[in-house]
């Protein structure tokens, strides 16, 4: 589904990604971890196009990404929620998601038809799908963070991706979001048969719901595996897990 | 249910029927107002929606004015073909000029939308065979209206107020476009760049040519106004796109309020009839009309458009 073959990237001489390669089978749940500034989130902006790698290569189910544009890789199938909570924050809930049905299915060029009810179905069905139908008519930027949160991951839902990149999809919630939020994600992917990217600080989230694991430290992989064997890594129990 | 008012005919009825008080003074009037309003509306379709802020937008305006003027009166071109021309040649530049500007963000977008618009005021006021250099070019032609004189009710009146009935019809229209234009789903597409341009690129929209998309629109609707502008002024001067211009046009759009449609139509109506009641009590008109400006900008953040939104909800619910 997406390969990451051999990427560098540095800042100004600080090598921020150092020659990472990760795979991820299609239908998959797949997380990456890793202590703060590891390289996650840069990581995430290679294979989404928002940077462009000093080396190597992203491929997603067979064609070669690197280089192009985030709205040309989101158009390949590629969705995505980001770190720090990423919407149109003066639109309506329901604005915010039928924004996203309406430019993945190539709407955005029609000048003359009138908006509102265009995609309401799908739009509608998918908040519901997220616990949002009650919200459909608030401004989203007055929304709780968990709620900005789901919200993000109806804008990415509605690309209709085929794979899901999530970064820290549960950042700043409360415990007792974290787990619907979880567990949300975990049957939307299921239902959708998506495939799943997500980095999380959370070790609880990633062991309960991962497939497999890549353990990220300055820059650096260095564990890739099942979660089995990610926990029971003596490196990463060194750098990462035993630091807790 | 209430049945919905139609504000926009009765506006355009009250407009129509304002030559019938017979004075010139307010035909004129309402004439400035209503060109400035499309000017105004236009470049909200960069400030207030696509969350661009031109600080040239009077090249625009500018270039459809000379467009008109020369077509009309150096080459005789009737006016229905000139003020398409108006809109079609801006709307060009805007193409030429937007290609560079949306490469670049903010300030910077502002800066060079500037620059690009004292180059066009630089060659209308230089590019004496053509444009008639710093003298400009006096006495365009009015369209031939004469059939309009051989209908009911308008044979006792004025050429100019023919021509105003006319602008009346084109405003009218050109602002139901934009209206248009803004509730579609490429208008949604703007704002969710105004919004977030980053999330806007990650649900697929290519936001740099959504953005020159914008600045073509806005450009060609500035062009038409000011094809208007050309005849109801008599005449065409380089300082129509002159950033004086752009800066009044910018404060009609913010005074107005750029979070609604009809917002910078207010702004223009109000800051054309301020203007003209100041000129005419003090010549430090500037001065007091700063002042003004300053206190509405403080106390209504969101525009005349805003307040008056807010107001009407007040009432609705007290009602």
């Amino acid at each position: 589904m997406l390969e990451v073959r051999g990427v560098r990237k540095s800042f100004d001489g600080f090598l921020a990604v150092n020659d990472a390669s990760v795979s991820v089978a299609k239908g998959q749940i797949a997380a990456i971890i890793g202590p703060n500034g590891a390289g996650k989130t840069t990581l995430f902006n290679l294979i989404t196009g928002h940077l462009r790698p000093d080396a190597g290569a992203i491929v997603l189910e067979g064609r070669d990404i690197t280089g192009l544009a985030p709205h040309d890789v989101c158009r390949l199938g590629m969705g995505r929620s980001f770190q720090r909570t990423n919407i149109f924050p003066k639109l309506t809930v329901y604005q915010n998601v039928q924004a996203a049905f309406l430019s993945h299915r190539g709407r955005g060029r029609d000048l003359w038809s009138r908006v509102d009810e265009l995609y309401r179905a799908e739009t509608e069905s998918l908040l519901g799908s997220l616990g949002l139908r009650e919200r459909a008519g608030e401004v989203s930027g007055f929304l709780s963070h968990g709620g900005q949160k789901q919200l993000e991951l109806g804008i990415a839902l509605a690309s209709e991706p085929s794979l899901l990149l999530l970064d820290e999809p549960t950042a700043g919630m409360s415990v007792t979001e974290t787990r619907e939020t979880i567990r949300l994600v975990e049957r939307i992917a299921r239902e959708r048969g998506l495939t799943l990217l997500f980095t999380e600080h959370d070790m609880e989230v990633v062991f309960s719901i991962a497939q497999k694991i890549t353990v990220l430290h300055q820059g650096r992989i260095i564990a890739d595996g099942a979660p089995a064997d990610v926990r029971a890594d003596p490196e990463v129990r060194r750098v990462y897990l035993g630091e807790r | 249910m209430t049945r919905r008012i139609p504000w926009g005919l009765l506006l355009i009825a009250v407009a129509l029927a304002v030559p019938a008080l017979g004075s010139r003074f307010y035909t004129f009037l309402a004439n400035d107002v209503l060109i400035w309003a499309l000017f105004a509306t236009s470049l909200n379709l960069l400030v207030g929606y696509t969350g661009l802020v031109s600080f040239g937008h009077a090249a625009y305006f500018g270039i459809g004015a000379y467009t008109t003027g020369i077509l009309m009166k150096k080459l005789s071109l009737p006016f229905l073909l000139a003020f398409p021309a108006a809109g079609v040649l801006a709307g060009a530049a805007a193409l030429v000029f937007g290609f560079f500007c949306v490469r670049l963000t903010r300030i910077y977008f502002a800066m060079l939308t500037l620059a690009f618009a004292q180059i066009v005021w630089a060659i209308c006021f230089k590019w004496n065979e053509v444009t008639g250099g710093e003298q400009g070019m006096p006495e365009i032609p009015y369209p031939s209206l004469d059939w309009m004189g051989r209908l009911p009710l308008l044979g006792s009146l004025r050429t100019s107020d023919h021509f105003y009935l006319v602008s009346v019809v084109l405003v009218a229209l050109c602002l139901w476009l934009l209206r248009r234009v803004v509730g579609s789903p490429f208008g949604r597409m703007l704002t969710t760049i105004r919004e977030n341009a980053e999330r806007a690129e990650f649900i697929g929209v290519n936001v740099r040519r959504y953005e020159l998309a914008a600045f073509v629109l806005a450009g060609a609707f500035a062009g038409l106004a000011g094809g208007l502008f050309g005849i109801f002024n008599r005449g065409v001067f380089p300082d129509f796109a002159y950033w004086t211009k752009s800066s009044e046009v910018l404060i009609m759009t913010l005074l107005g309020g750029m979070g609604m449609f009809y917002g910078p139509a207010l702004g223009a109506l109000v800051l054309i009839l301020l203007n003209q009641q100041i000129v005419s009590y003090t010549e430090y008109w500037p001065f007091v009309l700063g002042t003004i400006l300053i206190v509405l900008l403080f106390v209504f953040p969101g525009g005349l458009a805003g307040a008056l939104g807010t107001a009407a909800r007040r009432l609705r619910r007290a009602a």
